[in-house]
């Protein structure tokens, strides 16, 4: 899947990924390949983007949506400390 | 007519400004295009923002729950000011400082004449100019565009949701200069709070998602991320427009200098010419009267 990590200030992350966790307001939650659409509000926490061979990355954000659809996984930060 | 050296004094210092002012073009230009930049960056964010929020009340009917689109009798108002921190830009704070006089003048009389007009000013000089008429102004963000980041933008815009949701203000309004061209700067008072009611789009796209939380959590959690990103926009938009007019004030002031220096050089020149020609006439005079003896 295709994950993007955006902020009104630039472009955090672009890439595939295999999974990804995400710090939602009710819990923290992953998501794997060929999730069904989804919408979330994200607390303060780190996004955890697993890119398999390419080993994984941490972002902590602090506030934000994620939006899945269509295996595009798209990440509204608020800010990328 | 004036002496050579008065002359030639003036013509070093008009050639000083008007490289000055080159330099302080050039800046700006440069400037200018690191604020439309961060714009461009801006924009995908938003929109995509916007879609997420007119997608999820498309599913959900009840958006009117968020405190900031209650309607409230209005008695106490602030109005956002954004300038820009330096002069030297033409009239562009001007501009927005009497755009927002004449808001206060005709929307908030009544709330004006009963001291209960606000203002927080984003750029040093608007602080200025309404610390000079009396209004209690907050100068928290004065010094925003120093380092501009939507960090700094986002504290601004949170404490004034914080403070409307409390009911220290009855109405938010934001005066700010919007950036059309590099000429050209439109002024804009828009509404912030309370949250102006959209026509609201029902056709977007209904895709089976799953909400978490429920639509209505979510809805009230954009609701004050879309009112962030729309004061960072009014904020970059005010940068960029503050460098275009600057550019331009400066083209202007350099071009005047040009003008400045040709006068001077041919009053200069004729000054040198008179000069010449009366030196001239007094060795003439000299040689003559010598002659005749």
């Amino acid at each position: 899947m295709h994950i993007e990590i955006i902020t009104p200030d630039k472009k955090v992350f672009a890439g595939e990924a295999i999974s990804a966790t995400f710090p939602g307001t009710e819990g923290s939650f992953q998501v794997l390949d060929q999730h069904a659409p989804l919408v979330s509000t994200l607390g303060r926490g780190d996004v955890v983007v697993d890119s398999g061979a390419g080993g994984k990355q941490t972002f902590t954000v602090d506030g934000g949506v994620v939006e899945v659809l269509n295996n595009q996984v798209l990440v509204l930060a608020e800010a990328v400390v | 007519m004036p002496s050579l050296k008065e002359v030639r004094n003036r013509i070093v210092s008009v050639n000083s400004t008007q490289q000055i002012t080159k330099a302080m073009k050039m800046v700006a230009a440069a400037k200018l295009r690191r604020a439309q930049d961060s714009i461009v960056q801006m924009r995908p964010f938003a929109r995509k923002l916007s879609q997420m929020l007119s997608t999820v009340s498309a599913t959900a009917d009840a958006a009117q729950t968020s405190p900031y689109k209650q309607v409230r009798i209005v008695e106490r108002v602030l109005i956002v000011v954004v300038t820009s921190d330096r002069g030297l830009a033409g009239a562009f704070n001007a501009n927005v400082t009497k755009a927002t006089m004449a808001l206060i003048n005709e929307k908030y009389a009544a709330q004006r004449a009963a001291g209960r007009v606000e203002i927080l000013a984003i750029g040093k000089r608007g602080s200025e100019f309404f610390n000079r008429r009396g209004f209690t102004v907050n100068g928290t963000y004065v010094d925003t565009f120093t380092r501009l980041s939507f960090a700094t933008v986002r504290q601004a815009a949170e404490e004034i949701m914080k403070a409307y949701t409390e009911g220290r203000y009855d109405a938010v309004d934001v005066v700010y200069n919007e950036f059309k061209n590099i000429a050209t700067q439109i002024i804009r008072a828009e509404p912030f709070l309370p949250v102006p009611e959209q026509a609201e789009t029902k056709n977007a796209v209904v895709n089976d998602y799953i909400f978490e939380p429920s639509e209505e959590e979510i809805i009230n959690e954009l609701i004050p991320k879309t009112l962030k990103i729309q004061l960072y926009k009014a904020v970059l938009e005010s940068n960029a427009a503050e460098h275009g007019a600057r550019m331009t004030a400066m083209d202007k002031a350099t071009d005047n200098a040009g003008e400045l220096l040709k006068e001077l050089k041919l009053v200069y020149n004729r000054s040198r010419q008179a000069a010449i020609t009366k030196e001239i006439l007094e060795i003439v005079g000299g040689a003559e009267a010598l002659s005749a003896k």
